[in-house]
């Protein structure tokens, strides 16, 4: 027998629509959603190593409480029950002798949020974190304070762009089906595209020109760029004058940064940087200046990609087709939004631990600073946070240092980790709470903003192989021993989703026909003449930002050269390749067959002068540790900085695939857990220098 | 005669190895090999910039396939309708005699069983109307199923318009 379900991808954090074929209970084939016409039946192979997923042993197959020392391995595995009612009854005690606001958790953000903000605000905490420290933060408030919409309402038509510019956006190895298509079908019409980046990934081989900047020095090169769009009269002037505040003082701002200075800092020529200029002002508007997605970097990252968006702005390229859009919610095409779960629970009382949105008042309060949380672990300040739950986040993985983490990790009471994988967060926890994989569990319905607004719903394919479950029913149990279950009024998905639903003219069954319900019939866009809306202070574009200024922030940072390791070290920098999430599947059976281990790149007369030769292993060092990898020696990395793929150098031995197999970066990362963009809340991950030598 | 041939746009081409990643799922192929795999070449430098390209290698189905004249036990076989090279394992012994013969590589060693696999271009799909694992999903769109004498037609009017193009 034969059935096929329409879901969504769970491979990474994406969440791309697909088509899922299961014969005898078995899945046996997955496909993109080909009713989904930009989506067609296309799909990456992380997408396709899902089937590698559900079948892999190798992952958590009932609930776990530890019995030895953190990390070491020692596990009882226990039922459902048991694990719930340990879990409860720690946080009761914890409750009781802290209140709820000692319960934090993190996880990636995403459409699903909903939920487990639902769950923090249940048991009466503001502590809801996402990695974001470590992605997309300074992305999203470069947007944020400058146009008023968040970062994941900022799109760009790459398909009919006449000129695409990014930096370091490794657009077509960080795929998203869909944008990847859009990005080649734009090339394909003849699209330029202009790619700035210390390395040379694939995305640079795909480019029509190349610069291979100093590292740290993106900031430099758009305030050249602004200066030169400005000084020449490059801009868009009706543009500026009607949607922008602040337009004089950027003028003055960038007067000093000539392009002759930029070549200084970039080592990009001044004349390139010149035609450049008239290049993409004779292509405006139809352009894109791509703000950049994982930017935690450096601490003038905010500031980079700030200028950047800024660039689209100087050339009109704001809701404009072939250039820089807004996404626009179910409200946008007249129609009513999702219910959420967060307005059946009573508002947290207490601020957050972090501080954001109390002391950090121009930083997104909704996901905070996950950095900051471990200063309030580990000093009890502002207040005691005693228990942690990580779901389908890997601290120790993503974020710098996981050594002086798991130091701090000690002033738990209760560390959980929720995930599909053996994470290396999920290997120290306490407790491990399996969910059940993409392929087995349904989630609270999505709304999925963009031209035509719709819904989407991950329903399950199959029944879980092994003891796990979705994230909605462990919500549910534990608030029922919590005592709260009055606040979650749900036993099935299906009571879920009919509450979301219940504003809207929406049924459950509308789905099955698609796998989505479209809101509008065409594709929405503002009126560029008068009916531009930004959510801004002001309403318009804030050049200088009201937001920032209020905050102490300056809109605009007198720029400062980037930071130099010790005496012949070098810049750690790291990154991704088209068929590894980060890492959250490196030990995929399917995924890991195409890339065992990583290597490090290290630019061909740095490596002559080490005596380094290609293909040799190599020892990496600095204070914080110590270890070996593979090197590839290239000429098409900067010399100052050497790169690895992220994810690897595992420590997990359930993973045996991966164990042990390359070299993680972050081990590397000392001291950077307190390191930050202060205008953006990006960490800036790429502050990290290491010695390279051969392997003895 | 070959009926079928799966071209590339290597421009289109991003590298992902989608192809290969569907092909294993779909054919349970083991590990250690692949019926269709992306080679890359570089990155090089062409004219400034960093070019890395992806070539795909899966099997040719030739009109007059050296594995299947190499193979002493028929299990090699090609199809008379529609000119697919596939093997039929049960009678494969293991000689190799077909990876020796194959120019390119085709043939793959399956360590488990001791015997070889190769590309059928899906051909139950085939049967079912539908097209390849690999061309089906790839990422990008780069990979067609396409005929033979069709092929030569499109890429002359895909070289056409690009050559107008940077005219224009």
């Amino acid at each position: 027998m034969k059935k096929s379900v329409y879901s969504i991808c769970g491979m990474c954090a994406v969440r791309c629509p697909i088509r899922v074929e299961v014969e005898n209970g078995k899945v046996v084939w997955i496909e993109g959603n080909p009713n989904d016409a930009a989506m067609g039946r296309s799909l990456c192979a992380k997408g396709a190593s899902g089937i590698a997923l559900e079948y892999d042993h190798e992952r958590p197959q009932a609930p776990m409480i530890r019995v030895g020392p953190r990390g070491a391995g020692q596990w009882k595995i226990v039922s459902w029950d048991e694990a719930l009612d340990h879990v409860a009854g720690k946080l009761k005690t914890i409750m009781e002798k802290h209140g709820g606001k000692a319960i934090a958790l993190s996880d990636r953000g995403g459409p699903y949020n909903d939920l487990t903000k639902a769950f923090l605000r249940a048991v009466g905490s503001p502590n809801y974190f996402t990695h974001g420290a470590t992605c997309e933060r300074n992305a999203h408030h470069a947007v944020k304070n400058l146009l008023g919409y968040g970062r994941g309402a900022v799109k760009y038509d790459y398909k009919n762009t006449k000129h695409m510019v990014f930096y370091g956006r490794n657009i077509v190895e960080s795929i998203m089906v869909k944008e990847v298509k859009a990005v080649t079908e734009g090339l394909a019409k003849g699209a330029k595209m202009t790619y700035i980046d210390p390395r040379a990934s694939v995305t640079a081989g795909k480019a029509t020109r190349y610069w291979r900047i100093k590292p740290g020095t993106d900031y430099a090169l758009n305030l050249a760029i602004i200066h030169t769009l400005i000084k020449r009269d490059l801009y868009d002037k009706d543009f500026v004058t009607r949607w922008t505040t602040g337009f004089p003082q950027l003028a003055e701002f960038v007067k000093p940064y000539t392009p002759e200075w930029a070549e200084q800092e970039t080592e990009i020529p001044a004349e390139e940087i010149v035609a450049f200029c008239q290049e993409v002002a004779e292509d405006a508007p139809h352009v894109i200046f791509h703000g950049g997605w994982m930017n935690s970097r450096y601490p003038d990252s905010l500031y980079a990609s700030r200028m950047a968006v800024i660039i689209n702005v100087l050339l009109g390229s704001v809701e404009m087709p072939g250039g820089m859009w807004f996404a626009k919610g179910p409200g946008a095409a007249g129609r009513k939004g999702l219910k959420t779960l967060v307005d059946l629970m009573p508002k947290p009382t207490d601020p957050r631990c972090d501080g954001v949105g109390t002391e950090i008042k121009h930083i997104d309060a909704g996901p905070g600073l996950i950095h900051l949380l471990y200063p309030c672990i580990e000093t009890g300040k502002p207040y005691p946070v005693k228990a942690y739950f990580a779901y389908r986040h890997d601290p120790l993985l993503a974020n710098p240092d996981p050594e002086e983490q798991k130091r701090i990790f000690e002033n738990l009471d209760l560390l959980v980790s929720i995930d599909v994988n053996y994470s290396e967060t999920a290997w120290h926890a306490d407790v491990i709470l399996p969910e059940a994989t993409y392929l087995e569990r349904d989630n609270i319905l999505q709304a999925v903003s963009g031209l035509k607004p719709a819904f989407y719903r991950r329903q399950k394919a199959v029944e879980p192989l092994y003891d796990t479950k979705p994230m909605w029913w462990i919500v549910k149990e534990l608030l029922k021993r919590l005592g709260k279950g009055d606040l979650f009024p749900f036993e099935t998905i299906e009571d879920i989703w009919n509450y979301q639903l219940k504003d809207t003219d929406v049924k459950i069954g509308d789905f099955d026909a698609k796998g989505f319900v479209s809101l509008a019939k065409d594709p929405i866009w503002m009126d560029r003449k008068d009916g531009l809306k930004f959510p801004t202070p002001s309403g318009k574009i804030e050049l200088v930002s009201s937001v920032m200024e209020k905050a102490g922030v300056p809109s605009f940072k007198p720029y400062e050269k980037p930071s130099t390791g010790p005496e012949g070290s070098l810049r750690l920098t790291h990154g991704r390749c088209g068929y590894q999430a980060h890492g959250q599947s490196t030990n995929n059976p399917a995924l890991h067959e195409l890339l065992k281990e990583n290597v490090l790149w290290i630019n061909t007369k740095e490596a002559a002068k080490r005596g380094i030769k290609d293909g040799a292993m190599v020892e990496v060092s600095n204070d914080a540790a110590r270890g070996k990898i593979r090197a590839y020696v290239t000429d098409f990395i900067h010399p100052d900085v050497v790169f690895m793929l992220h994810g690897f150098g595992r420590t997990v031995p359930a993973q045996t695939r991966a164990y042990g197999k390359g070299l993680a970066d972050q081990i590397f990362a000392k001291g950077l857990l307190s390191e930050w963009d202060k205008a953006g809340g990006g960490v800036t991950l790429l502050e990290c220098f290491v010695n390279v030598q051969p392997a003895s | 005669m070959s009926k079928y041939y799966v071209t590339q746009d290597i421009k289109r081409c991003i590298g992902c190895r989608a192809c290969e990643t569907h092909c294993k799922t779909k054919n349970s192929v083991p590990d250690g090999s692949s019926y269709c795999k992306m080679m890359q070449v570089g990155p090089r430098n062409v004219k400034n910039v960093p070019v890395t390209d992806f070539v795909y290698m899966a099997c040719f189905h030739c009109e007059q396939p050296w594995c299947v004249a190499a193979c002493p036990t028929g299990a090699m076989q090609r199809r008379q309708k529609d000119g697919i090279v596939f093997v039929d394992a049960n009678l494969c012994v293991g000689c190799k005699a077909c990876m020796t013969a194959c120019p390119w590589g085709v043939p793959q060693w399956n360590l488990q069983t001791g015997r070889v696999g190769k590309c059928d271009l899906c051909k139950d799909r085939i049967e079912e109307g539908l097209e390849p694992a690999c061309v089906t999903k790839c990422t990008t769109g780069c990979l067609s199923f396409e005929r033979p004498d069709e092929a030569s037609k499109e890429k002359r009017q895909r070289f056409a318009e690009n050559i107008l193009r940077l005219k224009a």
